[in-house]
């Protein structure tokens, strides 16, 4: 989702035997739904699993402020414009609060920057997608988002306390800005002239496979997938989540009167869910080893803004030592 | 210039266009800032200021009474029917010029839309005092990083004094005095910004003293966005952009 290929251990998951007994008590809090706090007891390997999901997810919704900032000052209308300024003024905050509760687990908002910065982390393959056209800003709403929503909702269960409340705040933002893209949807496939369609359905043949691609790939192949989800940081299969979000959008793109651009999919009475074809996942690979559309260009317009800024931040950092050794000579 | 023949449209104009000129500036920091906090806070100054747009070039439209929407003026009209002031247009350069401009503007903003919730014109009384809350805000956060960076590291003083140095002769336009500022006046409808001048070099001397930054003492003053005479070169480009999608699809709706 907004955290792919989070690695892990590596190693399969061990048996409540095999456990220390500190790393069985706390595993035993877990399967019993506890929420893990910040100061209490947990094994290493969870908090720098929880501390790559959590700044990966973080780092999304920073990065994932560029492809929509693109489209900000080209808005066609002063209620689109106050929208998307909205939405984008949103996903900081949540970049905000997801830092914040990165930083109980003893890691820094400039520590993770930098690990972003040096390539160390990622964040979603999607944002390195570029938005062509007003379309892509209702795409990118409808598709997107809705396919975060599909794992950040279970997400507001996770074993982490301060990451099941932060996305307790981010989850109804979310479902709001996926209203929103849907309504440009709306207005540009349904309502909209010949032109309008054209580049919503241009729209959804690009962001299609990538959306697909945000679940990460199938689960039978991954050993991260098991830890994380016995460490209740993951609750659901990323194969569980794509064919929720296949099986939710397939018809809203009917009622929008927009194709799937997939010759395969298909409602299968037998298991009560649509058939679909797999994105092409040398391209997921590609984009997450930094091959995507956009990924240099993104990286590159977050490290310049930061190193941009850096007099900024000296600038205050100096002004509040002054104005704090003024206040201490005072009193 | 030429008399205007409808005042009160010219009047809301300029009232409008400041708001969605600067606003579009704001826009462009979109993901950029210094600092997410900075990110946040310029969206949401941005935000308001489109939210002022809505609201004045609403009533612009309705007073014109050609049937054009807010929408229609600020899409679909060209650089010269433009009535921001200059200094709004002028590109972001850096976090300082930014902040700058929005101190020298909020400074004017905050008692000019105090004055205007005594309007005659009881939707001008309601915008403004609508506004004036979120202009108070803004005052508040940009005198505040004014005074933050002016006083900060050399650099950052460095920064803020050439940006100050860059705007001070654009922000003389503030007080501008023509039949139509006149005619408001007479109408009850809003003081005269000349009237303003004074406690506004007063609260702003005092913040830049503040800042220790030394106030220009050139009292040139560039002129031609208000009354849409000679706007710069950079507002062309600015609505280029904002414009794009509204004049490649005449008629669409969005």
């Amino acid at each position: 989702m907004y955290s792919q290929m989070v690695k892990s251990t590596g190693k399969a998951v061990p048996t409540l035997a095999e456990l220390s007994p500190e790393d069985r008590a706390f595993q035993k809090r877990i399967d019993r739904g506890e929420k893990i706090e910040p100061k209490e007891y947990m094994p290493d390997a969870y908090r720098k699993n929880l501390i790559r999901q959590i700044g990966q997810h973080a780092h999304s919704e920073i990065v994932g402020q560029l492809p929509e900032g693109n489209w900000i000052t080209r808005a066609p209308t002063l209620e689109r414009k106050a929208n998307l300024l909205a939405k984008v003024q949103d996903e900081a905050g949540h970049g905000l609060y997801l830092y914040c509760a990165a930083e109980t687990l003893g890691v820094s908002r400039d520590e993770l920057y930098q690990m972003l910065h040096d390539g160390q982390m990622k964040y979603s393959s999607i944002f390195n997608y570029p938005t062509l056209t007003w379309a892509d800003m209702g795409a990118v709403g409808w598709l997107v988002d809705g396919a975060a929503i599909m794992n950040q909702v279970p997400l507001q269960r996770t074993s982490y306390g301060p990451y099941a409340r932060a996305m307790v705040r981010i989850c109804k933002e979310e479902s709001f800005h996926q209203r929103q893209g849907f309504h440009i949807m709306i207005a540009m496939a349904k309502n909209g002239t010949p032109e309008q369609f054209r580049m919503a359905q241009d729209a959804l043949n690009r962001f299609w496979y990538p959306s697909l691609m945000m679940f990460g790939p199938s689960d039978k192949d991954s050993v991260h997938s098991a830890q994380s989800m016995a460490w209740k940081i993951k609750m659901n299969t990323n194969d569980e989540l794509r064919q929720k979000f296949v099986d939710e959008t397939a018809p809203q793109a009917e009622f929008l009167g927009l194709t799937i651009p997939d010759e395969k999919l298909k409602w299968n009475e037998a298991t009560g869910h649509y058939d679909f074809s797999e994105p092409d996942w040398n391209e997921f690979y590609d984009v997450l080893n930094g091959n995507g559309p956009c990924n240099t260009e993104r990286l590159d317009t977050r490290k310049k803004a930061w190193a941009d800024g850096a007099w900024v931040r000296e600038g205050m950092m100096a002004h509040a030592e002054k104005k704090a050794l003024k206040a201490a000579k005072a009193g | 210039m030429t008399e205007s023949p409808n005042p009160l449209f010219e009047f809301l104009l300029r009232q409008g266009d400041n708001a969605l000129v600067l606003g579009h500036r704001t826009s462009e920091w979109c993901g950029v800032g210094p600092a997410l906090e900075e990110d946040i806070a310029l969206a949401n100054t941005a935000l308001d200021l489109i939210g002022q747009t809505q609201l004045w070039l609403g009533y612009a439209a309705e007073v014109e009474g050609k049937n054009r929407s807010a929408n229609d003026l600020a899409f679909m009209r060209d650089a010269y029917d433009f009535r921001n002031i200059l200094m709004l247009e002028v590109p972001n350069e850096d976090f300082g010029r930014t902040m700058v401009r929005q101190f020298l503007f909020d400074a004017f903003q905050v008692p000019w839309l105090s004055a205007l919730r005594q309007s005659s014109d009881q939707r001008v009384s309601e915008i403004a005092s609508k506004s004036v809350k979120e202009a108070q805000y803004h005052l508040e956060r940009s005198a505040e990083t004014v005074i933050a960076l002016g006083d900060g590291t050399p650099e950052s003083h460095a920064r803020m004094q050439a940006a100050l140095n860059y705007l001070w002769p654009y922000s003389g336009e503030m007080f501008g005095n023509d039949s139509t500022d006149q005619a408001m006046h007479e109408q009850g409808i809003a003081p005269l910004p000349q009237s303003l001048h004074k406690p506004w070099m007063q609260s702003v001397s005092n913040t830049l003293a503040q800042a220790c930054l030394a106030v220009p003492e050139d009292p040139f003053a560039h002129s031609g966005g208000r009354t849409g005479f000679r706007h710069t070169e950079h507002l062309g480009h600015m609505l280029s952009t904002m414009q794009v999608l509204q004049r490649s699809y005449p008629g669409a709706s969005w």
